[in-house]
């Protein structure tokens, strides 16, 4: 059980500066996720908790102790790194106890034979536990590496994409179970993605990561619906939010001058007359045969319960979620609007929400 | 263009058989010379043309493991309480000496052969874990001065050992190190560590650190994730570092005909040193030789499985 706090932590290497001013407050018993696009320094910073690394400058705290000079084995922690770690000479059932043999630990033989049986059930890897670990398929290492975390009890669980080699299927089936293990265990986990599906499902708060700087932290409902930039509201949602630069007009909304307007609803205070950044989630524009703006079907992806409908403004294309029963064709000729309340607004030069409200 | 058709395949593939024959008649000839002279009578070993087939004699061998002593006037030998080896020395050979009154001992290459072991086993194991634990510090911490520190390792192995012989043989004489295992074992040690420390350092470079962190995280100190995951790990390339080290150890000549003369003296200066004067008898010093490529052999061979993945420089499978 741990509360982590990384208070105005960087990290340099070299010249190039992985993680920037980071400050995060892991609540004890948390799920965090912790959210970015490829070299954000996601694993930079599960890393620096490990003990793996120092951080150039800051503080990294459990339950309110500096740990910056404990070593990793001090730390207690269990950390399921992106790569395989798997010890390659040693079969599945031997990796698994290897934690539990450690002179910190050193768990009796009745203890650890029980601990194994436990992991490898929830992770049903029990066909593979005596099996060498180079064989095995990159689903299965994944899960022997979540093994190993999970046959122990540390302060708190380190996860760098641990679900990134499973397949769809097997994915979701993880999910719920790395949940489930997280209540039933009240343990702090911090776990890694960019797969933003999966930090919205599981995270308690997700933290945004990009370039080394935390963008946002907050609750999943509150990273999208009121991301604090656009970057945030680019990164969150599937499929991803229109952005669409223009200019307020008297209350609307002009991305091209005549052909492209559209109605606003409440105004964010600034912003008339200056260039803005409209942002409209895909589920939030609407095709119908009154709407304000002509366009064209560019395309259409079915997903079963709903299509994704890309749509031609001129050199714009825009996407729409609608039911899957509302027929259309590609290069039909549409009209379409959306829900004035819905839209965000971002500043045109820094991309910050001008119209969040917090 | 490029399209191979089977029967050009074919052709290149009896080709290279070809070839691969050929590379092996020419890397075999001087073993199979070696070893044919070795057993044969002293009278066909120079023969022009060589004499290929010949009845193999043991005689060569008792040459080799014996020495002929003149005895002193009245010194007796008792044969009949003579020492195991005398005796198989005695049955073997001739009884010689044209007066009669000789005796036939060991010679002195048994004990040459013991000391080329001792001296070569000690050297490259020191050499290979003292390279083996460099290599690990270079590999995985930060060390000021890095490049240099490798460069200058490795430009230990550039001045050829001759230049700097004789300063070393004053130096040992100075500190009673000539004519001493230790001493042997010592310049050899230098002489390979350098070696081992470069080619261990690009195969503990390919073991991902991965493990040995994951070892720490689990509650391991940074030594025992060395022993228990690093080293076997690296095992390929301890192997193909111990090989490359015996054999220097094994084969080097300069220094221990300087550096040694009796007690310690290896094999590489004892074999020519038999030669002697008058006609050299080229059975015993083929023999003398046959046996002396033995132990490499056998060395190479034990560590073959680990050698055939090694020898491609750290390719480790991920
Ligand atoms: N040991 C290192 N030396 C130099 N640069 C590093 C090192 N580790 C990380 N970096 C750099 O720091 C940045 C952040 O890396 P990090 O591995 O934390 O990214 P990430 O968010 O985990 O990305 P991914 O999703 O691809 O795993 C990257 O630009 C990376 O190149
Ligand atoms: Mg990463």
């Amino acid at each position: 059980m741990a509360r982590i706090e990384l208070e105005n932590v960087s990290k340099v290497f070299g010249n190039h500066t992985a993680l920037k001013d980071l400050d995060l407050d892991i609540a004890d018993g948390e799920f965090f996720v912790l959210l970015g696009p490829t070299g954000a320094g996601k694993t930079t910073t599960l890393r620096l908790i490990a003990g793996l690394e120092t951080p150039t400058v800051g503080h990294i705290r459990t339950n309110g102790t500096e740990v910056n000079d404990w070593s990793p084995s001090q730390r207690d922690v269990a950390l399921v790194l992106q790569q395989y770690s798997l010890y390659p000479r040693l079969t599945v059932r031997d990796n698994l106890s290897f934690p539990l043999r450690s002179k910190v630990r050193n768990a009796s033989p009745a203890e650890i034979a029980e601990r194994v049986a436990y992991a490898a059930k929830t992770l049903r890897i029990e066909h593979l536990l005596d099996r060498k670990t180079d064989r095995l398929s990159g689903g299965e290492m994944q899960r022997v590496s979540i093994g190993r975390a999970i046959v122990r009890e540390p302060h708190v669980f380190l996860m760098d994409e641990p679900l990134s080699n499973l397949d769809a299927k097997l994915r979701e089936a993880m999910r719920t179970e790395l949940k489930d293990l997280q209540m039933r265990l009240g343990t702090t986990f911090l776990f890694v993605t960019h797969d933003q599906v999966e930090a919205m499902t599981m995270g308690d708060r997700i933290g945004v990561l990009n370039h080394g700087r935390l963008e946002q932290v907050g609750t999943p409902h509150d990273i999208y619906r009121n991301p604090r930039n656009a970057f945030v509201a680019g990164f969150v949602g599937s499929p991803a939010i229109n952005l669409l630069s223009g200019r307020i007009n008297q209350g609307r909304a002009i991305i091209t001058p005549g052909s492209f307007e559209l109605p606003l609803g409440a105004l964010p205070q600034a912003a008339t007359g200056e260039a803005v950044t409209f942002g409209i989630r895909p589920e939030d524009l609407h095709i119908v045969s009154g709407g304000p703006v002509a366009a064209q079907v560019h395309d259409v992806e079915n997903y079963g319960t709903e299509q994704v409908v890309t749509l031609r403004v001129g050199a714009t294309h825009l996407r729409a979620s609608v039911p899957a029963q509302i027929a259309i064709r590609v290069e039909e000729q549409v009209r379409f609007g959306w829900l004035p309340d819905k839209v965000m607004f971002f500043d045109g030069q820094t991309g910050v929400n001008i119209g969040r409200t917090v | 263009m490029g399209t191979v058709t089977s029967a050009q395949q074919k052709l290149g593939n009896r080709l290279a058989n070809v070839m691969i024959v050929v590379a092996l008649i020419v890397f075999l000839a001087p073993i199979y010379w070696i070893g044919s002279t070795a057993f044969k009578p002293r009278n066909l070993a120079t023969t022009v043309p060589p004499t290929i087939l010949f009845t193999p004699e043991v005689s060569p061998f008792v040459k080799l493991f014996t020495k002929r002593v003149q005895l002193k006037p009245n010194e007796k030998v008792d044969y009949d309480n003579a020492p195991w080896w005398e005796k198989i020395v005695i049955d073997g050979g001739e009884r010689i000496s044209r007066s009669g009154k000789g005796e036939v001992q060991l010679s002195g290459y048994p004990s040459r052969f013991l000391n080329s072991l001792i001296v070569a086993i000690t050297s490259t194991f020191l050499a290979v874990a003292m390279g083996t634990i460099t290599a690990y510090g270079f590999s995985r911490f930060k060390v000021a001065g890095e490049e240099d520190w490798l460069f200058f390792i490795l430009s230990t192995r550039m001045l050829p050992p001759v230049v700097v012989a004789i300063p070393m043989f004053l130096m040992y004489r100075a500190v009673g190190l000539n004519d001493t295992h230790i001493g042997l074992i010592i310049l050899y040690t230098a002489f390979n560590v350098s070696f081992a420390v470069w080619l261990m350092k690009g195969f503990i470079d390919e073991i991902p650190r991965e493990y040995e962190e994951a070892a720490l995280v689990d509650g391991y100190t940074r030594m025992e994730a060395f022993w228990k995951i690093v080293l076997p790990e690296a095992a390929t390339g301890i192997a193909a570092t111990a090989v490359f080290c015996f054999i220097t150890a094994w084969n080097e000549y300069a220094f221990a005909l300087i550096m040694t003369n009796r007690k310690a003296q290896t094999a590489p200066p004892f074999i020519p040193s038999q030669v002697g004067s008058g006609l050299p008898d080229w059975t015993v010093i083929a023999s003398g030789t046959a046996l002396f490529l033995l132990p490499v052999a056998i060395f190479t061979f034990l560590l073959r499985n680990h050698l055939l993945r090694g020898m491609s420089f750290g390719a480790i499978r991920k």
